[in-house]
């Protein structure tokens, strides 16, 4: 009879590789991620870095290791400048107005689509609004120098025939309308494609709900306000937030394109438009950065200020 | 359920509303679309709307002959192409090996990636760090600093956790080698989110105009977009001083089919004809994206 030996070996419990080796032996996943890490590195995090040029008198020449440091001089030009104010002003009145209107106006056109019953009409009047978030600001800024135009511009003959006006008004010449053709420019762009996430969050309100109010005699508008609109405002808040977070940002392609006779240069500059002109235009590079960095940190604050005071009535980001 | 008379006449002024709405938002491409076939001379008379009243399609003969803009046009398709295959590319090899719970130094990783999608450095720093790569002037100026997307790799990302792990299991089994599960398995899974995000970029990448008019000034690298905006920025010159002299403009122009207007006008149609061609795709893909890209953070 054999006797089947059992070896029991109590073996030294191993000790964990060393994090070199296990690194080593997932080389093949590492490799995955590291050279997308190294890039990330390069094109974020540098000029993250360089944003300390804007403490320096920088100078292509001598590079940022050579560049003199300065301080907060290039921050206290900005404030004192004679165009900050306006600036400033134009960044603040720009948003406002584009949140003002541009905010709810995909919410009213979620709401206005959801009580559409015909599909065919719902899917054509769909299409055609998202059309315009796809096309470039170039394009768009054309057919807007089109409409407006002087010669054949399509709101002017309007106008003329209504007989509102007896000359053609050179829309795009004049201060005062260029506020105006920056928010409506921006909502025709953008309703379609912003309305997508509200609709999905209207359709997502429980049906019930809707019978049960119109049990009780609730009319369409009053059902819109007591029932869609609360379900989804914790969406409505959450993009609050976010566009309060961008209140310093009032644009910049459609400003740059509408806006570049010098004419409207007080109404239109704002933040980005003042740092590009003065950065890339005219080359001051650090007083420019300056002025960005200005933008950024404001930015940041305003996020952190609506977070904070979304999260007191209960919706927040964070 | 009958609805109350206070309904219907609700839902009336609805499909009013929106019916409007679809026609101002249609309207203004459609007024480019028929001046662009309309004789120049004739449009600056005034009074062109719905559809031409002379008819040409001289304007799009020029563009189609001018060298520079289907220079342009090869440029933008050529950038898009290219940008949106790498982009996409890169970034679903990132996001695969991001999704694996083994990575190492993963969670630090993922914060280094999102920090990105707060703090930037802004216009200025990353324009000098592109001078000093020496990418200025460079077709791959336009390629090459937006390779990685942060946001993309997120949404791949989550996507890719969600591929059963028995089938990464089995295959692994089998020997397959990590690489080789992300070619062979989980990326012919993937179809749906890489058609959206390529969708995506490639939109991005044919309506970019702005990168290429600061870091580019040979004009033969140029996209359409850019030369487009360069022959628009120049009329609105031209507007302002056809306001000074329309008499005089008048009569020099009646000659001319294709005045700067009208071939602004076919330039932008040819500009934004490859947006429409792929506007029905767009349509089946990009809701869902949006969706995703919104409600799963």
């Amino acid at each position: 009879m054999q006797n089947t030996t059992h070896r029991v070996t109590i073996e030294k419990s191993k000790a964990k590789p060393s994090l070199f080796k296990r690194f080593g032996r997932q080389w093949d996943l590492q490799l995955m991620v590291l050279p997308p890490l190294l890039f990330i590195f390069v094109f974020s995090y540098i000029p993250m870095y360089g944003v300390l040029m804007a403490f320096q008198d920088y100078s292509l020449f001598e590079g940022f290791a050579g560049s003199p440091w300065v301080g907060f001089k290039h921050f206290e030009m900005f404030f004192g400048a004679p165009e900050f104010w306006t600036v400033i002003r134009n960044t603040v009145v720009i948003s406002l107005l584009k949140l003002l209107i541009g905010f709810p106006a995909p919410i009213i056109l979620a709401l206005l689509l959801n009580e559409v019953r015909n599909r065919v009409f719902k899917k054509v009047v769909q299409t055609i609004s998202y059309l315009p978030h796809f096309l470039s600001w170039v394009i768009v800024s054309g057919f807007v120098m089109s409409m407006l135009s002087t010669e054949n511009g399509s709101v002017n003959m309007l106008l003329q025939n209504l007989n509102l006006i007896k000359e053609p008004i050179n829309f795009l010449s004049l201060p005062e309308y260029f506020w105006t053709i920056l928010v409506t420019t921006g909502v025709w762009k953008e309703i379609g494609f912003a309305s997508i996430v509200y609709l999905a969050a209207i359709a997502g309100v429980d049906p019930h709900m809707h019978e049960a109010a119109a049990m009780d005699g609730a009319g369409k508008l009053r059902q819109i306000f007591s029932i869609t609109l609360p379900a989804i405002l914790p969406v409505i808040i959450v993009f609050l937030i976010l566009a309060i977070g961008n209140l310093l940002s009032a644009g910049f392609e459609d400003i740059l394109l509408l806006g570049s006779n010098p004419v409207l240069r007080d109404v239109g500059d704002v933040l980005d438009t003042y740092v590009y002109r003065t950065g890339i235009q005219n080359n001051r590079y650090s007083y420019a950065t300056a002025a960005g960095l200005f933008k950024s940190l404001l930015g940041v604050l305003l996020l952190v200020g609506a977070n904070y005071a979304a999260r007191k009535s209960g919706n927040s980001l964070w | 359920m009958k609805q109350s008379a206070g309904d219907r006449t609700l839902l009336f002024i609805i499909y009013a509303l929106l019916a409007l709405m679809a026609f101002f938002s249609f309207y203004p491409f459609w007024n480019a679309a028929v001046i662009s076939f309309n004789n120049g001379t004739d449009t600056m008379r005034g009074g062109i709307t719905f559809w031409p009243r002379s008819f040409t399609l001289e304007n799009y003969a020029v563009v189609f002959e001018d060298s520079r803009l289907i220079n342009g046009f090869v440029i933008s398709v050529l950038r898009t192409v290219i940008g949106t295959l790498l982009s996409i590319g890169a970034t679903a090899i990132f996001a695969y090996g991001m999704s694996k719970s083994e990575l190492i130094g993963r969670k630090g990783y993922m914060v280094f990636c999102i920090i990105t999608m707060y703090f930037s450095g802004g216009l200025i720093p990353t324009f000098l760090l592109i001078r000093s790569l020496d990418l200025f002037n460079s077709f791959w100026v336009m390629v090459i600093p937006g390779l990685i997307s942060v946001w993309n790799m997120i949404i791949f990302r989550t996507f890719f956790k969600g591929i059963p792990a028995g089938l990464e299991e089995s295959a692994k089994i089998d020997g397959c080698s990590n690489w080789g599960v992300l070619f062979r398995i989980v990326l012919p899974l993937s179809g749906p989110v890489i058609a959206t995000l390529s969708l995506f970029t490639a939109v991005y990448h044919w309506n970019d105009w702005f990168t290429p008019s600061i870091y580019i000034s040979n004009a033969d690298l140029l996209p359409i977009q850019t030369k487009l905006q360069q022959i628009l920025n120049s009329n609105i010159m031209s507007e302002q001083m056809a306001q000074m002299d329309s008499a005089a403009q008048g009569r020099m122009g009646r000659m001319k089919a294709v005045t700067t207007k009208s071939l602004s006008m076919a330039t932008m149609m040819v500009a934004t004809i490859p947006i429409l061609c792929v506007y029905p795709f767009l349509q089946k893909y990009f809701v869902k994206g949006v969706l995703v890209g919104s409600l799963k953070e």
